[in-house]
């Protein structure tokens, strides 16, 4: 009687810890990939921001170099397409990401060629009007560059949670998995750079 | 009775020491440490109280670094916005992105608020940055930042009159901002030190003995209050108001320390 008490009152005790070990390690997920969806929704922003500028931008260029109509459109284009890549923040995947990244790539590639374009017109790069919208641009870049870096660390965060022993014997049942990362530009998402 | 007044001379004395090492530390010249992770190391509580300027690259004088520190102190004091000014004599990053992570490191602002304003010069990189905290960004635009950058400071950097441009350059961000955060900033919470708690113990301990031993005299004593009430204010003095007060050092940074303020990349970069 008292050896099975004995072993009853183990049982329990592992048991205990065991549950102990499953609601930390759940709870700190949790708390791990909100963070990450936080950051994600601040990137998010960042690139809506840009996508704000650009009606703006274009307007103001067309002002003074109307025949530069095909640029124009091209920026008009890839805004277009940046802004209908949405992805879920709740299943952020590898081939979403890139899609993502990709047509955003497309419109700092577009923006980048419309500014190089904007060389030529002296008048237009006195236009106060025009060099604000180059410092909100400038600005705006920045903040991408900050919100993806954050991302990418509160991802990395998460994702050693989930993936670490024992976490990762534990992490499908709990439906846990892999966020995926920005990865660093081929030179394609260089931030337009002004100099003024 | 003896044994009291013993008690609280000693206990006083223990009270005024981290006051004073508060003041060696404030009066010690700025020196840029950096962490493990490349940025400065966030400045003693004390210092955030004392400093608002971190003239790293000894582009001032120090009177012309406490003159701008008073400035950005005052509109503190009615704002609760935190503008932080530092100079270094190199960034081996890219300035905008670096500034952004001190300044988001360091936590400058109001953490509900996010309204921290930093300014960062490089005297070697010949740059200048200004970082808007989350909450300012709306009213201290990038665009309005370039401009600061480029009519107030760029002209007087050119010439190495880098009070003359910073202070110029803080006048016209308190205007851009003037008419938001109309806000007293709140009081830090400090905490006590573990240490100070055990030796408030010790001491209570120390005084009921005595009081318990001293047979008629204890009892007359406890009765009048005098002491306890000597001891707390003495002690929250020194503890918390001593720096608010100003005194003879103080009065350049934030009463309440830098608030937790978060930084998004906001703001603008002009060279010189």
């Amino acid at each position: 009687m008292k050896k099975l008490l004995g072993i009853i009152g183990v049982i329990v005790v592992i048991a205990f810890f065991a549950y102990k070990f499953f609601v930390g390690f759940y709870n700190t997920g949790i708390e791990y990939q909100e963070n990450a969806k936080t950051a994600w929704s601040k990137v998010e922003s960042a690139y809506q921001r840009r996508a704000d500028l650009i009606p703006n931008l274009v307007n103001t260029v067309k002002g003074y170099a109307a025949h530069e109509k095909s640029t124009l459109e091209a920026v008009i284009k890839a805004r277009a397409a940046a802004t209908q890549t949405k992805i879920d923040p709740t299943n952020i995947t590898p081939e979403q990401l890139a899609k993502f990244q990709q047509a955003q790539q497309g419109l700092s590639g577009a923006l980048s060629r419309l500014l190089v374009t904007v060389e030529k017109y002296p008048d237009l790069k006195a236009d106060k009007h025009f060099s604000e919208l180059q410092s909100q641009l400038e600005g705006t870049e920045n903040r991408i560059k900050v919100e993806r870096d954050r991302y990418n660390d509160a991802v990395n965060v998460f994702n050693k949670h989930i993936k670490k022993f024992p976490g990762n014997l534990l992490a499908s049942m709990f439906g846990f998995k892999e966020m995926a990362r920005f990865q660093s530009d081929k030179g394609a998402e260089k931030a337009p750079k002004v100099e003024f | 009775m003896k044994q009291l007044l013993l008690i609280f001379s000693l206990l006083s004395l223990l009270w005024s020491f981290p006051a004073m090492a508060q003041n060696d530390i404030v009066e010690a010249q700025q020196e840029l440490q950096i962490d493990a992770d490349g940025l400065p190391k966030k400045p003693s509580l004390s210092e955030q109280k004392a400093h608002s300027v971190f003239d790293y690259a000894r582009l001032m004088s120090p009177e012309q670094r406490r003159m701008l520190e008073q400035k950005i102190s005052k509109y503190y004091d009615t704002t609760s916005t935190q503008i932080v000014v530092a100079t270094v004599n190199k960034v081996n990053d890219d300035i905008s992105l670096y500034a952004t992570e001190w300044a988001h490191k360091w936590g400058i602002g109001q953490k509900d608020k996010g309204n921290g304003v930093f300014i960062l010069v490089s005297k070697g990189d010949h740059k200048v940055t200004i970082r808007t905290g989350y909450g300012v960004e709306h009213l201290l635009t990038d665009a309005l930042s370039k401009r600061i950058i480029t009519n107030d400071m760029i002209p007087y950097f050119r010439k190495g009159q880098f009070y003359e441009g910073l202070n110029k350059a803080i006048d016209d961000i308190i205007k851009v901002m003037a008419g938001e955060y109309h806000d007293k900033p709140k009081p830090v919470d400090e905490g006590i030190p573990v240490w100070a708690i055990i030796l408030i113990i010790l001491i209570f301990i120390i005084i009921i003995s005595a009081i318990s031993k001293g047979d008629s005299s204890g009892g007359s004593w406890h009765s009048s209050g005098g002491g306890p009430i000597i001891f707390s204010s003495g002690g929250r003095s020194s503890w918390g108001g001593g720096s608010i007060g100003g005194g003879s050092f103080g009065g350049g940074g934030f009463s309440g320390g830098f608030g937790g303020g978060g930084f998004g990349g906001g703001g603008a970069t002009g060279g010189w």
